[in-house]
């Protein structure tokens, strides 16, 4: 669960990432940034800034579409994800997608396990007990499911789906937890819950969110990038962004002239 | 002007609620084959329908000449036609399941490359051909070569015959998952393979299945590929490489022969009861199964 202590103290670095859908038109273009380890990290900015795309940039997902190409350089603890096996770069690397999207065939209890099963790794059935427990428990799930663990996961209202979801990203120990606008598909009590749930997982995780609702973003995160055009307009400790933006563009979005 | 418009909304009233009822009709009239085919075999079948039909060999025309000339029923049943359609058409199940759902999920997995598109025309032109061709075509494939009939022959060519629909329906089926569930599964980490066979596989299953019993529903009364490959046998074979007979076989050497005509309807009446059973099994697992 604890971080391997990293000698320069971040966990990701992004060196002039780039990512294209087609050639010759940037969605996401010579994005630089480092993140350190402990914190959560919000990417903001308009419909179609390239925040999701840089997000997914980082488990190499663009790599199932083979007309995006990624170019500039990503390193996760040091180490550049592109001369790493992909497999490897997504257990260290955690997803959470938009819409909760547990395993359907799957009960709850495999669904925490499945990132083992898809890599084949055999545990006991203790060690398989006791990484469903912890995993729900950090997710503040076990209670409400440890009854039903033989349930498939779509029984689950949205929110405990989503939480669900965050268990099976955890299970598997990742360095980095990325989300993809984990709460814009849920109820407003749902999205309170894993607000609470992100700011307790900060202890253990590092967590990138990209989000697209401002005061989400000021309420979790201690960083945020502003993204515009695909372009990162402005990095740097949420507090200082909301309060005295350097950049025009960010004080323009943050006080709604354009959205 | 208002009287105008009023009049026409009745007229259009009217005039839907007669499309309506044509419609009505016209649904109702395509049910009436089957039960009129259900009645016919019935009444003709049941006095045939059995246990001996279950548990004896066909008769011969000579057997079936002196039970008629002593007013008594036909002795023996299909007992050799079913072995031999079971085996048949488990081999046949054997050999198109695994490459109809693998070749599906490769189409549903690379929609639009060249291959695949080339693959779906085919598989699109292959469920066109008509059943004695492919017949034949085994025969020259697998009959020649082994130079006897067998079931194994038949099996060839009733897969080739399931094959387009298994297919379909698993590239259909796949299709129908969320982009989400696959890209769930990669970002675990989970090998390609592994999400396939784990999360997409078992996810679509509902489909799978219901697409390849519905194949075997297809095939299971095919009668003119299997007389130039599996030709028929009067005894029980589970031998693969020999001669079988099946069902839809003996059916035909009934009909041919005026001494065991009565048997062609208790025959036809299990082979269509087969069928139906297969078909309502497929829609329950259908519904039962669905994911939401």
């Amino acid at each position: 669960m604890e971080n391997s202590v990293n000698t320069n103290n971040h966990i990701l670095e992004l060196k002039d990432v780039s990512v294209s859908y087609t050639p010759g038109q940037y969605a996401v273009k010579d994005v630089s940034a480092i993140i350190k380890p402990n914190t959560v990290t919000a990417m903001m900015g308009p419909s179609g800034c390239g925040k999701t795309t840089l997000l997914r940039a980082i488990n190499r997902m663009h790599e199932l579409y083979p007309n995006i190409v990624t170019t500039g350089e990503i390193l996760l603890q040091g180490e550049n994800i592109f001369s790493m096996n992909a497999m490897k770069v997504r257990r260290m690397a955690g997803m959470v997608f938009q819409r909760p999207n547990p395993f359907p065939t799957m009960s709850i209890y495999d669904n925490v396990l499945a990132g083992y099963m898809l890599n084949n790794v055999g545990l006991k059935k203790h060690e398989k007990d006791e990484i469903v427990e912890t995993s729900l428990r950090s997710v503040a799930l076990w209670d409400e499911v440890k009854d039903s663990m033989t349930k498939k996961g779509s029984f689950l209202s949205g929110g405990q789906q989503q939480r669900l979801c965050i268990a099976r990203a955890l299970a598997l120990k990742p360095e980095l937890l990325l989300m993809d606008e984990p709460t814009s598909a849920l109820d407003p009590i749902s999205t309170n819950k894993v607000e609470e749930l992100i700011f307790e997982l900060k202890k253990d995780y590092t967590i990138v969110i990209v989000t697209h609702n401002m005061s989400q973003a000021a309420r979790l995160s201690d960083n945020s990038m502003f993204m515009y055009l695909g372009e990162l307009v402005e990095y740097g400790a949420t507090k200082q962004m909301f309060t005295k933006p350097n950049d025009k563009r960010t004080e323009e979005y943050l006080t709604g002239v354009f959205s | 002007m208002r009287k105008g418009i009023r009049s026409t909304s009745k007229y259009r009233v009217a005039k839907s609620k007669i499309f309506f009822g044509i419609m009505c009709l016209f649904s109702a009239l395509t049910m009436i084959p089957l039960f009129v085919i259900l009645w016919e075999l019935a009444k003709k079948g049941y006095k045939q329908f059995n246990l001996s039909l279950f548990t004896e060999v066909a008769p011969t025309s000579m057997e079936a000449m002196f039970a008629r000339a002593t007013g008594n029923l036909i002795p023996g049943g299909i007992l050799n036609g079913i072995t031999g359609t079971l085996l048949i058409l488990s081999m046949a199940i054997v050999i198109a399941i695994p490459i109809g759902i693998m070749t599906g999920v490769y189409l549903a997995e690379n929609q639009e490359k060249k291959l695949a598109n080339f693959v779906r025309h085919l598989s699109d032109l292959l469920q066109g051909i008509p059943s004695i061709v492919i017949g034949v075509v085994v025969y020259i494939w697998v009959v020649i070569p082994m130079s006897s009939y067998s079931a194994v022959a038949g099996s060839v060519a009733l897969s080739i015959m399931m094959l387009p629909m298994i297919i379909r329906s698993t590239e259909e089926s796949l299709k129908m998952l969320p982009v989400t569930l696959k890209e769930a599964g990669l970002a675990l980490g989970g090998s390609y393979s592994s999400v396939v066979m784990r999360i997409l596989i078992p996810s679509a299953f509902s489909g799978l299945f219901t697409g390849s019993l519905l194949a075997i529903s297809r095939v299971t009364g095919e009668t003119a590929p299997l007389l130039v490959t599996a030709l028929g046998a009067a005894s029980v074979n589970w031998d693969a490489t020999s001669p079988t007979s099946a069902i839809s076989l003996l059916i035909w050497e009934f009909y041919n022969d005026p001494n065991l005509a009565d048997l062609v309807w208790s025959s036809s009446l299990l082979l269509l009861l087969f069928v139906l059973g297969i078909n309502l099994l497929a829609k329950s697992i259908a519904k039962k199964w669905k994911i939401q």
